[in-house]
C-alpha cells in the first residue's frame, strides 16, 4: 500500500493545477462556449497586448521582481558572511521563525502604516523634526517605481533565504573550511565568496526561484504596496477578472499564461545568470586575492538586516496601537485616545473568519503531515531515494497562482465543488504540503536506523516501531513542520479567495480586502489578529514536546 | 455577436419558478432556517455594522441566518453568477443577494441573470416612494421593472474640512481655480471605483453641451463631443491634484483617511451624512462639512436584487423586505448609523411602523436642504462604463 502513496500524493496534487492551467489555456486561445467563445487563435492574445497600460505592469512586474529578490539573497549572504559564528547569527536566528510565521499581508498593511507619508515615522518626526503640520505629497507607498513594494517583499523573503542558510550550512561543513581559509588569510567575505557560497548555492537554488516566482507573481503584497495606475500584472489579471464587463475574462486569462511565461522565463534568465556567474568566477575563486577584511560591509550588512527587522516588529507594533486607538491624527506620534471597542465590536464578526483561518488550516496542515509520513516512509522502506518525481511538489511555489487558479475556479464549478470546504482545504493543500514536506524530510531521513531496528529487535511491530520510537522521536520535527504548515495556510490570499468562493474569508482576505478601505482600526484589528493567528499556533506547536518531555532534556 | 449568443444561451436556460402564485406567508415559511448569503461592498464599516445588525434583526424575526458576503468590488458577485451559468448551475447558486446599481445592474438585466420580478411582491414595497423618488424605479435611466428592490438612497456631496478650508467650491469651474491655487489638496477614488466614476459623471453633468443625451445610452457618433469639455476640464484639473495625479485612492473611505490624515482638504462622498456620521465615529475632524453644489448634484438609489439562481430567494426577500421596514429604513436614515435618506415616504407608514422615525438627532456636519441642492438623475449606466474606460486609457500608461 505504502508504495503507492507517492504516486496518490502528486496525482492529488498535479491533477488540479495541470487542470487549471489546461482551463486557463483554452480561454486563453479563444475557446470558452459560455462567453461565445469558439475558435481557437491568437486573437485574445491581440486583445491582451492593445489592453492599456499592459507593457508598463510587465515592465514594473519584471523590475520589482528581479529587484526584491537579488536584494533578499544578497542581504541573506551578506549577513550570513558577515556575521556565521557569531552571537549576531544566532540572534538573528531566533527571530526567524516568528517572522516567517507572520503572514505577508499583515506585515505589509503595517509596513504601508509605517512609511506612509502621514505614517508612524512621518507622524513620530513631525512637526518638530520634519517641519509637517500635514503629510507631505510624496508618494512612498505605492510609488511609481514599486520601491514600496520590493521593500515589503524583503521583509519576509530575506528572513526566508536566511533560514534556507542556516539549513544549508547545517549540512555542508562549513566551520572548518571556513576556519582553514581564514588561517591562509582571506578576508571574511572573500572566504565566504570563495568557499561557502559555492557550496551553499546549490542547496538554496530551488528556495530562491521559488521567491522569485512569488515575487513575480504574488498578488496580496502587490495590491497593498506595489503602484496601482498600472499595478504588477498579477493584480492586473484581477482586476479584470473582476471586471462586470465580461470583455476582460478572456484576456485575463491569456494574461494568466503571459504571467505563466513570465515566471518561466525569469527562472530561465536567472538560471543563465547562475552559469554566466560559475563561468566568469572560476578565475576569481582561484587567483588566490585574499580581499580586507571587510569591516564596513559587515557592519552595513548587520545594520541593514536589524533595520529590516526592526522595521517588520515596528510594522507589527502599529497594528496593535491602531486596533486600540479611538483616535490617532497626524501629527500625533501616538493616538489621543484609546479604547476597547474596535475590539469588542468586530469580534462577532471577526471570529467567522478566524474559525474558518483555523479549519482550513488545522485540515490542510494534518494532510500535509500524513501525505508527507506516507511518501517518507515509503522512501525508507523501500531503502532509496525512489521518488524523484516528488520534486513536482515543489511545482505549486513555482507557478504563478493567478495562472492556474483562473482555470481551476471554472474547473471547481463545473464539479460543483466550489465554495466548499473540501475544494478550500485542496486549494490550501497545494501550497502547504511543499513546506512540510521540505521541513520535515531532512529530520526523517537523517534519524539514525538503528533505533528503529533495535526496537524490531525487541520484537515490536513494525507499527509499534513507528508509534512509540519514531514519532516520538520525531516529535518536535513533526510540531514545526506543522507551525509552517499552519502559516503558510493561514497566509494564503488568492487560494482562498477562489477556491472559497467568497463563502469562506479568511483572516486574510478580510485583512487585504479592508486595506483597501479606509478605518484604520478597523484594518489593525483584523490585520493584528490574522499575525497573531500563527504566532499563537507556533508557540504552541513548540510548547508540546516541551511539555511532553519535560523530564527528558535530550528529547526536547 | 458574442453578448448576444450568451444572452440567448441565458434565455433558454432560464427557468423562473412559478413565484407568483406563493403568498408572502408562504414566502416567509420557506425563509425560515435559511441561509442568505449578501454580496455586499465591503469596504465601509458603517454599512458593515448595518448588515450586521440586519442579520441579528432577521434571525430574530424570521429565522434567517444572512451571512455578508464582503466583495471588493460589487462585479466579483456578478462574476459568480456568470461563472456559475457557465457551468450550467442554474439553481442551487451561492449568491442570493447582491447589494446592486447602475453598470452592473444593467449587466444582470441585459443578461436576465435576475430573480423576479419580485420587488412589487414585498409587503413593505408599497411604501415606497416612486413618484418623489423616481430613482427608486428607475436606475441610472433603466427601468428596475422589479428585478431589484430599493434600501438606500444617496446624492453626491463634496466634504471639506471648515478648518482648513473654509468656502469649498461650489462648481466645476471653481473647482478647477481652487486646485489650481492650493495644488495637491484634491484627488478622487480611482475611476474603477463606482465613486471615482461618479466624480467624472458629476463633472460631465455641469461642463457637457447637451445633456439631454446622458438619458440615453452614448452612441460612437455623439459620445466624443459629449466628453470632450469634461477631459478639457479633468486634463487641466490632473496636474494639481494630490500626487499631481498619478495615483488615486482605491475607495470612497480610502479617500476619506487621506482627509482625516490631512493630506487632502476635500472629497467627493455619495452619502449627505458623510461628515456627520464620520465625526460620530472620528473618522474625520469635528470640522468636517459637507455640500452640494449650486447647480445640483446626481443622486441615485441602491438595490438589492436576487440572481436567477439564488439558492434561497424566499429568504432573500424577506431580508430585502426588512430592508424595506420603518425600523431598518429609520435606523439607515439615522446619522449616527448610516446617515443616508430613506427610500420610503414616510407620511405613508402606518404608526406602527412611523414611530422608527422620532426626531433625528442633530448631530454637526449635516447640510441644509440649500446646502444640498437640487437632485440631478443618474445619467445612462454606458456613459459611466465609457469615461471609467477612457480614465483608464488615460491614466495607465
Amino acid at each position: 500500500m505504502l508504495r503507492f502513496a507517492p504516486v496518490a500524493t502528486l496525482l492529488i496534487f498535479l491533477a488540479p493545477i495541470v487542470a487549471g492551467l489546461l482551463g486557463t489555456a483554452l480561454p486563453a486561445f479563444g475557446w470558452f462556449p459560455a462567453l461565445g467563445g469558439r475558435e481557437i487563435g491568437l486573437d485574445i492574445f491581440a486583445r491582451l497586448f492593445a489592453q492599456p497600460g499592459l507593457g508598463t505592469s510587465v515592465a514594473l512586474t519584471l523590475f520589482t521582481g528581479f529587484l526584491a529578490t537579488a536584494l533578499s539573497l544578497g542581504l541573506a549572504l551578506a549577513f550570513a558572511a558577515a556575521a556565521y559564528g557569531t552571537r549576531g547569527f544566532a540572534t538573528a536566528q531566533r527571530f526567524l521563525a516568528p517572522l516567517l510565521a507572520t503572514p505577508h499581508a499583515a506585515l505589509a498593511i503595517g509596513f504601508a502604516f509605517l512609511i506612509a507619508p502621514s505614517g508612524w515615522i512621518a507622524r513620530s518626526i513631525s512637526p518638530e523634526l520634519s517641519g509637517w503640520t500635514r503629510p507631505p505629497d510624496i508618494a512612498t507607498v505605492q510609488d511609481p517605481l514599486g520601491l514600496a513594494f520590493v521593500a515589503g517583499l524583503m521583509l519576509k523573503e530575506t528572513p526566508y533565504l536566511l533560514l534556507c542558510l542556516v539549513a544549508a550550512i547545517g549540512q555542508a561543513d562549513l566551520a572548518r573550511s571556513l576556519a582553514t581559509a581564514r588561517m591562509l588569510g582571506y578576508g571574511k567575505f572573500t572566504a565566504w565568496a570563495k568557499v561557502a557560497i559555492p557550496r551553499l548555492y546549490p542547496q538554496i537554488r530551488l528556495p530562491i526561484y521559488a521567491v522569485l516566482a512569488f515575487a513575480l507573481s504574488n498578488v496580496d503584497v502587490a495590491l497593498i504596496l506595489a503602484p496601482t495606475n498600472p499595478p504588477t500584472l498579477s493584480v492586473l489579471i484581477l482586476r479584470w477578472i473582476s471586471d462586470p464587463h465580461l470583455d476582460l475574462f478572456m484576456p485575463a486569462a491569456a494574461a494568466g499564461l503571459l504571467q505563466f511565461a513570465l515566471v518561466a522565463a525569469s527562472i530561465g534568465v536567472w538560471r543563465l545568470g547562475e552559469i554566466a556567474v560559475a563561468y566568469f568566477a572560476r578565475d576569481l575563486l582561484t587567483n588566490g586575492v585574499r580581499g580586507g577584511e571587510g569591516k564596513f560591509r559587515a557592519t552595513a550588512s548587520r545594520v541593514a538586516l536589524a533595520l529590516l527587522f526592526a522595521l517588520a516588529i515596528a510594522a507589527l507594533i502599529a497594528l496593535a496601537i491602531w486596533s486600540a486607538a479611538l483616535s490617532w491624527r497626524f501629527p500625533d506620534a501616538l493616538p489621543d485616545r484609546w479604547t476597547s471597542a474596535n475590539w469588542l465590536r468586530e469580534a462577532p464578526t471577526l471570529s467567522a473568519p478566524a474559525a474558518t483561518t483555523l479549519l482550513v488550516a488545522l485540515c490542510a496542515t494534518a494532510i500535509a503531515i500524513l501525505l508527507s509520513i506516507l511518501c517518507l516512509e515509503n522512501e525508507i522502506r523501500a531503502g532509496k531515494r525512489a521518488t524523484k518525481a516528488l520534486a513536482l511538489l515543489y511545482a505549486p511555489l513555482l507557478i504563478p497562482q493567478v495562472s492556474f487558479l483562473i482555470g481551476a475556479q471554472t474547473l471547481l464549478v463545473r464539479l460543483n465543488l466550489d465554495g466548499g470546504f473540501a475544494a478550500l482545504v485542496w486549494a490550501h493543500l497545494l501550497f502547504v504540503l511543499p513546506y512540510v514536506f521540505l521541513a520535515l524530510a531532512d529530520p526523517w531521513r537523517a534519524l539514525d536506523p538503528r533505533y528503529m531496528r533495535i526496537a524490531a529487535c525487541l520484537g515490536a511491530a513494525p507499527w509499534r516501531v513507528f508509534l512509540a520510537v519514531k514519532i516520538p522521536l520525531l516529535l518536535r520535527s513533526l510540531m514545526v513542520a506543522a507551525a509552517i504548515g499552519f502559516a503558510v495556510s493561514a497566509a494564503l490570499y488568492l487560494p482562498t479567495l477562489f477556491a472559497g468562493g467568497g463563502r469562506w474569508t479568511s483572516l486574510t482576505t478580510e485583512a487585504v480586502t479592508l486595506a483597501s478601505g479606509g478605518d484604520r482600526r478597523v484594518l489593525g484589528v483584523y490585520a493584528f489578529a490574522q499575525a497573531a493567528l500563527p504566532l499563537i499556533v507556533y508557540a504552541a506547536a513548540l510548547a508540546v514536546p516541551a511539555i511532553l518531555y519535560r523530564n527528558r532534556k535530550g528529547m526536547v | 455577436m458574442r453578448r448576444r449568443e450568451f444572452l440567448i444561451a441565458a434565455g433558454a436556460s432560464a427557468a423562473f419558478p412559478a413565484f407568483a402564485r406563493t403568498s408572502w406567508n408562504e414566502t416567509l415559511a420557506a425563509a425560515k432556517g435559511k441561509p442568505v448569503f449578501f454580496n455586499a461592498w465591503g469596504g465601509d464599516e458603517r454599512t458593515n455594522d448595518f448588515i450586521a445588525w440586519t442579520a441579528t434583526r432577521v434571525r430574530a424575526e424570521y429565522g434567517v441566518d444572512l451571512r455578508h458576503v464582503r466583495l471588493r468590488d460589487t462585479a466579483e458577485a456578478v462574476q459568480r453568477v456568470i461563472a456559475e451559468k457557465s457551468a450550467g448551475r442554474d439553481a442551487g447558486g451561492s449568491v442570493d443577494l447582491i447589494w446592486i446599481n447602475g453598470p452592473n445592474f444593467l449587466a444582470m438585466k441585459e443578461q436576465r441573470l435576475h430573480y423576479g420580478p419580485f420587488a412589487e411582491r414585498l409587503p413593505n414595497f408599497r411604501f415606497v416612494d416612486v413618484a418623489g423618488k423616481p430613482s427608486n424605479v428607475v436606475d441610472f435611466t433603466v427601468p428596475v421593472d422589479g428585478y431589484a428592490a430599493p434600501w438606500r438612497l444617496a446624492q453626491i456631496v463634496y466634504v471639506y474640512d471648515s478648518a482648513r478650508l473654509p468656502r469649498p467650491p461650489k462648481s466645476m469651474a471653481a473647482m478647477l481655480e481652487w486646485a489650481k491655487s492650493s495644488p495637491g489638496r484634491l484627488t478622487h477614488p480611482t475611476a474603477r471605483n463606482f465613486l471615482g466614476a461618479t466624480f467624472l459623471k458629476q463633472a460631465l453633468y455641469e461642463s457637457t453641451p447637451d445633456r439631454a443625451l446622458l438619458a440615453a445610452a452614448p452612441t460612437d457618433a455623439n459620445y466624443d463631443a459629449a466628453v470632450a469639455p469634461l477631459w478639457a476640464w479633468y486634463d487641466a484639473l490632473r496636474p494639481s491634484m494630490w500626487r499631481r495625479g498619478t495615483q488615486f485612492p482605491e475607495s470612497g473611505p480610502a479617500q476619506r483617511t487621506l482627509l482625516n490624515d490631512g493630506e487632502i482638504d476635500l472629497m467627493i462622498s455619495f452619502n449627505p451624512a458623510e461628515a456627520a456620521v464620520s465625526i460620530a465615529n472620528n473618522l474625520l475632524p469635528a470640522t468636517a462639512r459637507a455640500t452640494g453644489l449650486d447647480g445640483g448634484t446626481i443622486a441615485n438609489t441602491s438595490f438589492v436584487s436576487i440572481p436567477y439562481n439564488a439558492a434561497n430567494p424566499a429568504a432573500a426577500m424577506v431580508v430585502a423586505d426588512f430592508l424595506l421596514s420603518g425600523e431598518a429604513q429609520a435606523r439607515m436614515n439615522d446619522p449616527r448609523h448610516l446617515g443616508n435618506p430613506t427610500v420610503l415616504d414616510v407620511e405613508r407608514l402606518p404608526p406602527d411602523q412611523k414611530k422608527f422615525f422620532g426626531e433625528l438627532p442633530s448631530v454637526p456636519g449635516m447640510p441644509s436642504a440649500a446646502e444640498l441642492g437640487r437632485a440631478l438623475p443618474e445619467p445612462h449606466p454606458g456613459w459611466m462604463t465609457r469615461l471609467a474606460a477612457d480614465w483608464e486609457k488615460r491614466v495607465l500608461r
